[in-house]
C-alpha cells in the first residue's frame, strides 16, 4: 500500500519535472517547485514528450557519467531543491543527495572559507529548514576569489561503499551507477563511514542508507537526472559515454577534467572543470 | 516519539551529511565487549594452555566471564541496525569484499567454541547435579549432560584434552575476532584517524588489559562477597600480566599517534586542532593521565617494592578499575573521535550523546551491566570457584 502511494507520488513528480524541464528557459520557477507540486501532479503531461526514448532498457549497452562545470554554477540551488522533491529526500539541511559548496577567498587571506546549505547562516537566510539559499554573507568583505562546487555521489569505479557493504545491498550496476537495494539494506551505515566524499546519509524513516542514484529511475527511461534538468546554466552535464555525441562525451573531449580526492583510489565518475586545489 | 536524528554541531566546513553521526555510543560498547571476551579468554588460557598454576582460582571463572560477555556482543550491533530483522542478511548472502561480512560467522563460531569449552569445564558439576537434583532444575541439568554421565578418571582425562584443544583454538579465535574489530576501523581509508595498520594490535592489547582488569575486579569482589580469602599469588600474577600487557598497549598507541603526526598528511591541521582542543579531557586527561599512567606507575611501584597483603589487593583493584574506565575511553576516542574529525579535513563535529532513547547512554549502561547480571546468575548454576569445596 505504502509502496503504491510512493509510486504514485513519484509519477507525479516525474510528470512535473518533464513539464518543468520544458519551461526551464523561464527560470525562476524552480524555487517554487515545492509549493507547486500538488497542483502539478494533477496536470497531464504533454503526450509526446512522455514517451521514454529507451523502451527496452539494456544496462549493458550504456555507460553513464556526470560532468560539473564549476565555472558556470551560480549557486542558485535549484538542483538541490529538485533533487529533494524528485527523490523524496527529507527536507532538513542534514540529508542531501546533492549539495553545493561555496568557496570564498577574501583579500589578505590564504585559505578559502567554505560553506553549504547546512550552515546556520544560510539556513537563516533561506527562511528556515527545508529551504535552500546562500546568504549574502560576504557583501561587506573584499572578495578575492569565489566559486561554487556542486557535489553528489561520484558513482566511483572502485566504490569504497560497495566494498564494505556486508550484505551486497549496495552495488555497482553494469551501466556504471552505484545503487542501494532498500529492501535488502540492514542499515548498518558501514558504507556511510567508508565513502570519502560524504555522499551517503541514513534515511531514518526507512532505516536504510540513501544517496544519489543519478535519478536511476529517470536515466533508464532516457531522461536526465533532475538536477541536470533544472540547472539554468548547464553547470551539470550528464550522458552516455558509449554515445560519442552525448553531452558528457563532448564535455570530456573538450575539457581537461579532474576528479575529487583521486588519492583514495575510488576513481570517481563525476568529472569536474574549474575547481581549485582546496576542493576535496 | 523519538526525534528521528540528532544534528551534531560543527565548526569549520563539514559535509552536510556528516552532521548526523552514523556510529553512536553503541558502537563504542561493541568493541569494548569483544575486548573483554578476548581478555578474559586470555586469562583462562594462561592456565588451561600455558599451565600457569597460579591462575587456577580464576581459570574457570574467566571462561564463564568470557561467555557471558560474548552473549551480549551482538546486542549493541542489533540495536544499532536500521533493520534488525534483516540482521542475518550478511550471513545469508555474505558480500565477500566486506570486512564485516564474516562477523556473523566469526561470532557464531566463537559462541559455539565458548559453549563447548564451558560445557567440558563444568561437566563434572552438571553430572553431579543431574544425579542429585529432582524437579525442574534436575531436568535442566539432565538435559545439559547431553546424555553423558561418565565422569570416570579416563573420561576426565579425555575431557581435559578437549579443554586444552578448544583453548588452543580459542586463543587465535578470540584474538582474531578482536583484531578483526580493529581491522574494521583501521582499514577505512576515508578517515585518517582510523586508517592505520596498527589498529588491530592496538585493539588487541587494550582488549587483553581490559579483560584482565575485569577479572581482577570480579575476583576480588566475589571473594569478599563469598567471604573466602583472596589468593594473593593469583592477584599478584594478574597484576604482573596487567602491567606487562599495559606497557605493550601504551607503546603501540604511542607509536600510532606519533606516526599519524609525523606523516602529517592532508588534514593534519584539523587533527592537531582536535587533539589540542576537544581531546584534552577525554584523551589526555582521562584515558592517558588518569587511566593509563597512574595504574602503570602504581603497578610498577608495587612490583618494585614488593607490596604485600591488603595494600597489594587495594592497589591492584584500584589500578584495574582505572584500566577498565581507560579502555572504555579509548574505544570512545577511537570510534567517536574518528567521526568528530570531518572527512573534509576542514572542520570538526561534536557528538552529543542522548541519554534516553534507543541509541543512548542508558542503553549503553544497560548493555555494560548485562554481562555482569548474566554472570551473577551463571555462577549460581555453574560454580567456577576452585575453592568451592572448601567453602561448602
Ligand atoms: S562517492 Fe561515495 S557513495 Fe558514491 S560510489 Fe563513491 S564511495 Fe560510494
Ligand atoms: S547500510 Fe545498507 S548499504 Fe550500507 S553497508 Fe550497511 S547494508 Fe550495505
Amino acid at each position: 500500500m505504502e509502496d503504491k502511494v510512493e509510486k504514485f507520488e513519484e509519477e507525479g513528480r516525474r510528470k512535473f519535472l518533464r513539464l518543468f524541464g520544458g519551461a526551464i528557459g523561464g527560470g525562476g520557477v524552480a524555487i517554487a517547485a515545492n509549493a507547486l507540486l500538488p497542483a502539478a501532479a494533477a496536470v497531464e503531461a504533454p503526450a509526446k514528450a512522455a514517451v521514454p526514448p529507451i523502451p527496452n532498457y539494456d544496462w549493458s549497452k550504456h555507460h553513464w557519467a556526470f560532468g560539473v562545470d564549476a565555472t558556470k554554477c551560480i549557486g542558485c540551488l535549484r538542483c538541490v531543491e529538485a533533487c529533494k522533491v524528485e527523490n523524496n529526500v527529507s527536507k532538513d539541511p542534514h540529508h542531501f543527495r546533492t549539495w553545493v559548496e561555496r568557496y570564498v577567498t577574501l583579500e589578505g587571506e590564504e585559505k578559502a572559507r567554505v560553506d553549504s546549505q547546512h550552515d546556520p547562516v544560510n539556513i537563516a537566510a533561506a527562511g528556515g529548514e527545508g529551504k535552500y539559499r546562500f546568504a549574502n554573507r560576504y557583501k561587506d568583505a573584499k572578495v578575492d576569489k569565489a566559486f561554487f562546487v556542486p557535489k553528489l555521489c561520484n558513482h566511483c569505479t572502485h566504490p569504497a561503499c560497495v566494498q564494505v557493504c556486508p550484505t551486497g545491498a549496495t552495488y555497482k550496476t553494469a551501466d556504471g551507477a552505484v545503487v542501494i537495494d532498500h529492501t535488502y539494506c540492514i542499515g548498518c551505515q558501514y558504507c556511510v563511514q567508508a565513502c570519502p566524499y560524504g555522499a551517503r546519509f541514513f534515511n531514518e524513516e526507512k532505516g536504510v542508507t540513501d544517496k544519489c542514484t543519478w535519478c536511476y529511475h529517470r536515466i533508464t527511461k532516457g531522461l536526465n537526472p533532475a538536477c541536470v534538468e533544472v540547472c539554468p546554466v548547464s553547470a551539470r552535464v550528464f550522458g552516455d559515454r558509449n554515445d560519442k555525441q552525448s553531452p558528457i562525451s563532448i564535455f570530456l573531449r573538450d575539457n581537461r577534467v579532474t576528479v575529487l580526492k583521486p588519492e583514495t583510489g575510488n576513481a570517481p565518475n563525476v568529472f569536474y572543470v574549474g575547481i581549485d586545489k582546496e576542493v576535496s | 516519539m523519538d526525534t528521528l536524528f540528532h544534528a551534531a554541531p560543527f565548526t569549520g566546513y563539514v559535509y552536510p551529511n556528516e552532521t548526523v553521526i552514523p556510529w553512536t555510543v553503541l558502537i563504542v560498547i561493541y568493541p569494548y565487549l569483544t575486548g573483554l571476551v578476548a581478555g578474559a579468554f586470555t586469562m583462562s588460557s594462561l592456565y588451561q594452555v600455558f599451565g600457569m598454576q597460579r591462575f587456577k582460582p580464576v581459570a574457570h571463572f574467566a571462561m564463564l566471564t568470557s561467555l557471558c560477555c560474548m552473549l551480549i556482543v551482538p546486542l549493541p550491533l542489533l540495536l544499532h541496525l536500521g533493520h534488525p530483522e534483516r540482521a542475518l542478511n550478511p550471513m545469508i548472502t555474505p558480500h565477500t569484499t566486506s570486512a564485516f561480512a564474516v562477523f556473523g560467522y566469526a561470532a557464531a563460531f566463537y559462541v559455539i567454541l565458548l559453549l563447548l569449552e564451558n560445557w567440558f569445564v563444568f561437566r563434572p558439576h552438571i553430572v553431579k547435579q543431574a544425579q542429585q537434583r529432582t524437579g525442574l532444575l534436575g531436568l535442566v541439568y539432565r538435559v545439559l549432560t547431553l546424555g553423558s554421565y561418565d565422569v570416570s578418571e579416563k573420561a576426565m582425562s579425555y575431557d581435559k584434552k578437549w579443554i586444552f584443544a578448544l583453548a588452543v583454538i580459542g586463543i587465535p579465535g578470540a584474538h582474531g575476532l578482536h583484531g578483526y574489530v580493529g581491522f574494521v576501523f583501521g582499514s577505512l581509508k576515508s578517515r585518517e584517524w582510523w586508517s592505520s595498520d596498527l589498529m588491530p594490535p592496538i585493539f588487541l592489547f587494550s582488549a587483553i588489559i581490559s579483560g584482565v582488569s575485569l577479572l581482577i575486579v570480579l575476583y576480588i569482589v566475589s571473594c569478599k562477597l563469598r567471604k573466602v580469602p583472596i589468593d594473593l599469588e593469583c592477584v599478584k600474577g594478574m597484576a604482573y600480566t596487567l602491567w606487562g600487557f599495559m606497557l605493550f598497549a601504551l607503546m603501540l598507541e604511542a607509536v600510532e599517534f606519533a606516526s599519524l603526526m609525523y606523516r602529517g598528511r592532508e588534514g593534519i591541521e584539523m587533527i592537531l586542532e582536535y587533539v589540542r582542543g576537544p581531546l584534552v579531557i577525554p584523551f589526555w586527561t582521562v584515558q592517558l593521565a588518569i587511566c593509563s599512567l597512574i595504574p602503570v606507575l602504581l603497578l610498577s611501584f608495587m612490583i618494585g617494592t614488593g607490596t604485600k597483603g591488603n595494600a597489594l589487593i587495594a592497589g591492584v583493584l584500584f589500578s584495574a578499575l582505572l584500566v577498565l574506565v581507560g579502555v572504555l575511553m579509548m574505544r570512545w576516542n577511537v570510534v567517536i573521535g574518528g567521526q568528530e574529525i570531518s572527512k573534509t579535513g576542514k572542520g570538526l563535529l561534536t557528538y552529543q550523546m542522548p541519554w534516553v532513547e534507543q541509541e543512548s547512554g542508558l542503553t549503553a549502561a544497560i548493555l555494560l551491566m548485562a554481562p555482569l547480571v548474566l554472570l551473577t546468575v551463571a555462577v549460581r548454576f555453574f560454580p567456577p570457584w576452585d575453592d568451592a569445596k572448601a567453602a561448602h
